[in-house]
């Protein structure tokens, strides 16, 4: 702030106050006795007349001490333009010695397990009890609060991985987030409503569902040039793309003909979050465990 | 001074009285008119995009910010869960800003990447299929109606004419930007980038 300003603000802010003080004694004046008396004002309205009695004492003493309550703030805080206050005191300062205090104690908690590897620290019974309530605060809102995920956001606790289960894998989607990316109609954008019927049947073939026994076997060939560069020749799926399997009985979008057909045409985006930003690494760690401890 | 004379005296009263009452707007609202903090970006600040801007205007006309507010205040409770407190230099290009005052949902200052599109699509659908404890009204015809583009232009040249740095090329292109897009896609672009100019590591 400028000096200008400073000064600026310093005059208003001082001068409001005594002239609060000023007035306070001003209207006192020629008010010669402080109890009540007959005197009037002058005014008389109807034959109502209006009393010049002094304020009370109680009342007259509060002015004062709101005056000189004021004077005393502004010297321990800030309020006078550029002055600082005898306390130092600012709301940066006070929010960061709460977060230093809190990190003090916290931190130390969270630090004692960030060395260990995720297998071990699943079987900690006090890591779980902290990483069940970090994953209630930062990712049950999407996967569920036990962890068993809903349309679109992936179940946690079976053992089917849209890009690997390890502890590693579990650290990299945490820490950096995931984008999961299904172009419209795959790697083959001019496809026919005839071929996507068809590759849908296929699909649902991998599990005895197909509706059209013809159709799902012509559907092969355009399941090979149009899903298979990240399904996999077999439909395996491939976790290093996050492309899931499509011969289990795990599905992401539903599982019917129709919706299938919809993620065939339209394709699929999705995101995970990264969180290596809002969480520590220590808290990471454990949150990974957890999220471990959840299938095995 | 005597009562009388500013009782009998209109003009002088009314002096008086705008004296009286624009101390606290003279000391503490006009400096901040030319203050460095309050009128200077923070580092990274572009306004928003075409269809961000529609968003920003169908979170208006919805009453998103009667229940939620856009504004960390520094204390730890906040920050721990919202993010980085907000500083003033973030709402610059705001016109109006819209900080709120009454957080019946969660505060929203920094709800920018923190979850899918997706997910942010779905709890605007049905809120309580993903958040099963939530108060919030669904907004289903979001996912129905267009957003109106006719007056994207007009609304980017006004911000424009009060300082918000938009080249007119993003003027002349803002409303096909924005032409056919359902309302949700908007809402949720909005939604998205909201207080990712300031990320902090913890």
């Amino acid at each position: 702030m400028s000096t200008f300003w400073s000064i600026w603000i310093s005059v208003i802010v001082l001068g409001t106050i005594f002239g609060c003080w000023w007035l306070l004694m001003a209207t006192r004046k020629g008010q010669t006795t402080d109890t009540e008396t007959d005197r009037t004002t002058g005014h008389s309205f109807d034959g109502i007349e209006e009393l010049d009695n002094p304020l009370p004492k109680w009342w007259f003493y509060l002015f004062i001490a709101t005056c000189i309550f004021s004077l005393g703030y502004l010297a321990l805080y800030p309020g006078l333009g550029n002055f600082q206050g005898l306390l130092g005191w600012s709301s940066t300062n006070q929010w960061e010695a709460e977060v230093q205090k809190a990190d003090a104690r916290y931190n130390e908690l969270y630090a004692r397990y960030g060395d260990t590897p995720v297998p071990e620290l699943a079987e900690n019974e006090d890591a779980m009890k902290m990483g069940q309530r970090l994953f209630a605060n930062n990712c049950a809102v999407c996967h569920g609060s036990a962890g068993r995920g809903s349309l679109g956001f992936p179940n946690l606790t079976d053992d089917d991985w849209l890009y690997g289960g390890e502890p590693d894998n579990i650290l990299t989607t945490l820490h950096q987030g995931r984008n999961g990316a299904m172009p419209a109609k795959g790697t083959m954008p001019n496809m026919t409503n005839e071929q996507v019927d068809q590759v849908v049947n296929f699909v649902l073939a991998y599990s005895g569902r197909e509706k059209d026994a013809e159709a799902a076997k012509a559907g092969e060939a355009v399941f090979a040039q149009g899903c298979a560069a990240c399904h996999g020749a077999d439909g395996k799926g491939n976790q290093s793309l996050g492309a899931p399997n499509l011969t289990d009985d795990v599905w992401l979008y539903g599982s019917t003909y129709d919706w299938i057909r919809e993620t065939v045409v339209n394709g699929r985006q999705n995101q995970m979050p990264a969180q290596g930003d809002r969480l520590s690494d220590d808290q990471i760690q454990i949150l990974a465990a957890y999220v471990y401890s959840l299938s095995n | 001074m005597k009562h009388e004379i500013v009782e009998k005296n209109l003009g002088l009263m009314i002096v008086l009285i705008i004296l009286t009452i624009s101390g606290g707007f003279l000391a503490e609202v006009v400096p901040l008119f030319f203050s460095k903090d309050t009128n200077e970006p923070v580092a990274g600040l572009e306004p928003l995009s075409a269809l961000e801007l529609e968003g920003r205007d169908i979170y208006i006309r919805e009453g998103c910010h009667v229940c939620h507010t856009q504004q960390i205040r520094p204390f730890r409770a906040e920050t721990e869960r919202y993010g980085h407190y907000s500083v003033a230099g973030e709402f610059v290009y705001e016109r109006p800003f819209l900080w709120g005052s009454k957080r019946t949902g969660p505060d929203l200052a920094r709800v920018g990447g923190r979850y899918s599109d997706a997910w942010q699509r779905q709890h605007l659908y049905d809120p309580r299929s993903v958040v099963p404890e939530s108060n919030m009204p669904a907004f289903p015809w979001l996912f129905e109606d267009r957003v109106d583009h006719t007056d994207t232009e007009a609304k980017m040249k006004t911000l424009q004419t009060l300082g918000v740095p938009y080249t007119d090329e993003q003027i002349a292109e803002a409303a096909a930007d924005v032409e056919g897009k359902f309302e949700i896609e908007a809402l949720v672009a909005y939604l998205q980038q909201l207080g990712t100019v300031i990320s902090e590591k913890r």
